[in-house]
């Protein structure tokens, strides 16, 4: 195992962006706020004064405009990492994002990629209400041409960040605002990525399978070790990225465990979860003890109170009555 | 038809004094080429034999499309041919060009070949996109053509990044200068969009060498121009605003066309900065192939059909004894043949296989399809998916 070292996820990200920019001349980082402000959650702390304003360049307050304009240079060869403050603010440059950039190399017949990172947190804040809160995924995984990267450690923010940067694709990558102080052990190295479409186990247990990705898989942790006081085992595991999509690696849990329940902080309805779903009962209709269960965010607009909000996103109590009910424990 | 506001001087050489067909309400349009040396008569005749092409290449479109050769929207440039080829002239052919859905002359100008336009356009496998992007996102790598874009506008912050990159590639990346600058066509209907005043406030921001070309034909699909559109009879009003020099050129005159953009391009290569053009022009047919085009007059029409883009430059070419009336015959048989030969090659390119339906989704595929569920497909008609790459050695990453 090579040298870690504890960084905070925000830091995470903005070493795997300056190494990259170190490496590759062709990448620069683009958004509000991002250079002079040293970014608005701190991630781009520091990058303006080492690359300078040509390379870490503030925007206007114009997400279609840099959106597009970021997406015509990655036409181009440019590999920009462009910031949103929010995903939610992202809805405003819906047309580039989904009409052009995961478009282009099909509709040009392979002649124009589209080599761009767009990133930003995605996911319930901290009281935002509702049009801040938006759990984007859950309208952007419909799409093809893109992939989307939703990390839930440090570690991984890098890795997959780097992977992300180094990508040919157009690349949606949600952090989350409530997660970006949070502190992990990563791995030093310039060379340390991690790969799309790999997902991970992080806790082996023999009864139940919980799936999840981003800040919902800490939630899932605090359940399995709530349910293991019951005599509950349950596998959590850590798709990282929902576009590819690791559904062999659930399969196999499947298998193990014969019940399945996933952890989707986006909507139901039409959601990255109910294409787990409908997948796994595809997959494993024989080895399933019982149909697959879901929990997502409440299908009702963010709300702003404070305990209104923690009823309306996933939260442990949820997940460990649905593992209850999958498991005929409840 | 609508009122316009002003009797001001006509953008055809044949205005009457009789405001009928004043379709832009615009302020009177400098000229230019009057004070300028002609061009040597090799690239005259060039430049009429491009526009002719275009002119002969969307009636043979028409044509196909009624024999449902072609599906989809179809925009022909009929009307418009001055502007493509005299904005192309005045370009480096190394300076990117991106433009809107009424693309086929642009691409035609930018040098695509008839038979590889053609054949995307009846959704062959040996159309410039493959078959995949249809009449209105026509793209040219070689030809440095970023696509035909088919939503009102999109283009403008596209055009902005390739301007960003060119900028980019010579102040960061070290190759040199090469000063290259970005021609970004747009119709008048998308000077009402967000992005089209995202992008000029972004371009004027930073200083980005792009051009904007408004090619103004006065009405946006069914809407003439004073219905959509604040300060009409003056653009330049929009660009200024963003801090943007402006210039109003005659588009059905491709002598002004390109006199008139030499100076705008030379001018933002030498500063790398923006300039905005309003392009007064006038398109012939509908907005698509099925506007019966209800919203103007027939003889608005007619008096715009007097001022043909071709015809004035084919009597300027004569005149200028740049070519001679048995060359004009030789030409336009050519053309025709060119056009001809275009469609038949497309009709003979085979449809692409439904193999490619999965090919060019993502340039680093993971393997095997699993992106999405895999729904059965009954019948048999397709087998379970798997993405292609794109390039030689890619694989699983």
């Amino acid at each position: 195992m090579s040298a870690t070292q504890e960084l905070e996820f925000r830091d995470a990200i903005r070493d795997a962006m300056s190494e990259e920019m170190r490496r590759d001349k062709r990448v620069m980082l683009i958004g509000e706020e991002v250079a002079e402000y040293n970014g608005a959650y701190k991630v781009s702390r520091g990058m303006l004064d080492e690359f300078g304003p040509r390379r870490v360049i503030d925007t206007p307050i114009s997400e279609s405009g840099f959106a597009g304009m970021a997406i015509g240079a990655a036409m181009m060869g440019l590999r920009p990492v462009v910031e949103f403050m929010s995903w939610s603010f992202s809805l405003v440059a819906a047309d580039p994002i989904l009409n052009n950039a995961p478009k282009m190399l099909f509709m040009s017949g392979g002649q124009f990629g589209c080599p761009i990172v767009f990133r930003g947190n995605d996911g319930a804040g901290g009281q935002l209400g509702s049009t801040h809160s938006w759990s984007v995924e859950g309208l952007f995984s419909n799409v093809p041409g893109i992939k989307i990267v939703i990390p839930s450690t440090p570690a991984d923010a890098k890795g997959l960040m780097k992977t992300a940067i180094r990508d040919d694709d157009p690349v949606f990558f949600m952090e989350s605002e409530r997660m970006l102080g949070m502190k992990g052990d990563v791995p030093v190295g310039e060379d340390v990525l991690v790969k799309f479409g790999q997902a991970l186990i992080r806790r082996e247990g023999a009864d139940c399978t919980l799936a999840s990705w981003g800040r919902p898989v800490h939630f899932c942790m605090e359940a399995a070790q709530e349910l293991a006081k019951e005599g509950i085992s349950c596998e959590v595991i850590d798709l990282r990225t929902i576009r590819p999509l690791d559904i062999g690696s659930i399969e196999r849990s499947v298998r193990k465990t014969s019940n399945l329940v996933i952890v989707d902080q986006s909507w139901s309805f039409g959601s990255p979860g109910s294409e787990v779903a409908a997948q796994i009962h595809q997959r494993c209709f024989d080895d399933l003890d019982n149909h697959v269960h879901r929990v997502h965010t409440e299908d009702v607009p963010a709300p702003y109170a404070f305990n209104l909000e923690q009823e309306y996103l996933p939260n442990t109590r949820k997940i460990c009555e649905a593992v209850r009910s999958a498991t005929y424990n409840a | 038809m609508d009122s316009p506001r002003g009797n001001l001087s006509m953008p055809t050489p044949t205005t009457d004094g009789n405001s009928a067909h004043d379709v832009h309400g615009g302020l009177p349009i400098p000229r230019r080429a009057a004070n300028r040396p002609v061009p040597n008569a090799q690239l005259l005749r060039g430049w009429y034999r491009e526009m002719v092409l275009i002119r002969e290449f969307e009636i043979r479109c028409m044509q196909a499309y009624q024999d449902k050769k072609i599906g989809g929207f179809c925009h022909v440039y009929i009307g418009q041919e001055a502007v493509a080829v005299g904005c192309v002239a005045a370009l480096k052919p190394q300076d990117p060009l991106v433009t809107a859905y009424r693309d086929h002359g642009h691409a035609l100008a930018r040098g695509m070949t008839a038979r590889a336009c053609m054949a995307e356009m009846f959704g062959r496998v040996d159309g410039c996109a493959k078959g995949k992007g249809g009449s209105m996102h026509m793209f040219d790598r070689e030809h440095h053509l970023y696509g035909g874009h088919g939503i009102v506008g999109a283009q403008t912050p596209l055009g902005a990044g390739l301007a960003f990159a060119t900028k980019y590639e010579d102040e960061v990346m070290n190759n040199g200068k090469s000063s290259r600058v970005t021609l970004c066509f747009l119709g008048d209907g998308a000077l009402n969009q967000g992005a089209f005043h995202e992008a000029l406030n972004l371009a004027g921001l930073m200083n980005l060498p792009v051009i904007y070309v408004v090619e103004n034909n006065g009405y946006s699909m069914g809407t003439s121009i004073h219905r959509g559109t604040t300060q009409s009879h003056d653009l330049s009003s929009k660009a200024l605003g963003y801090g943007i020099d402006a210039t109003v050129i005659d588009g059905m005159n491709v002598m002004e066309v390109y006199h008139g953009m030499k100076d705008v391009v030379e001018k933002s290569r030498r500063e790398s900065r923006p300039a905005f053009v309003d392009m007064r022009c006038y398109r012939y047919k509908g907005h698509s192939m099925s506007d019966p085009r209800k919203y103007r007059s027939r003889d608005e029409e007619a008096i715009w059909e007097q001022g043909d883009p071709i015809g004035t430059f084919e009597k300027f070419v004569l005149d200028q004894g740049a070519i001679t009336q048995d060359q004009i015959k030789s030409l336009q048989k050519e053309v025709k043949a060119e056009v001809r030969d275009a469609i038949e090659f497309a009709d003979n390119s085979p449809v692409p296989p439904l193999s490619d339906l999965y090919h060019d989704v993502y340039r680093e595929p993971w393997g095997k399809y699993s992106g999405t569920s895999q729904p059965r497909m009954y019948g048999g008609a397709l087998n379970p998916p798997t993405f292609r790459a794109t390039r030689e050695g890619d694989g699983l990453i």
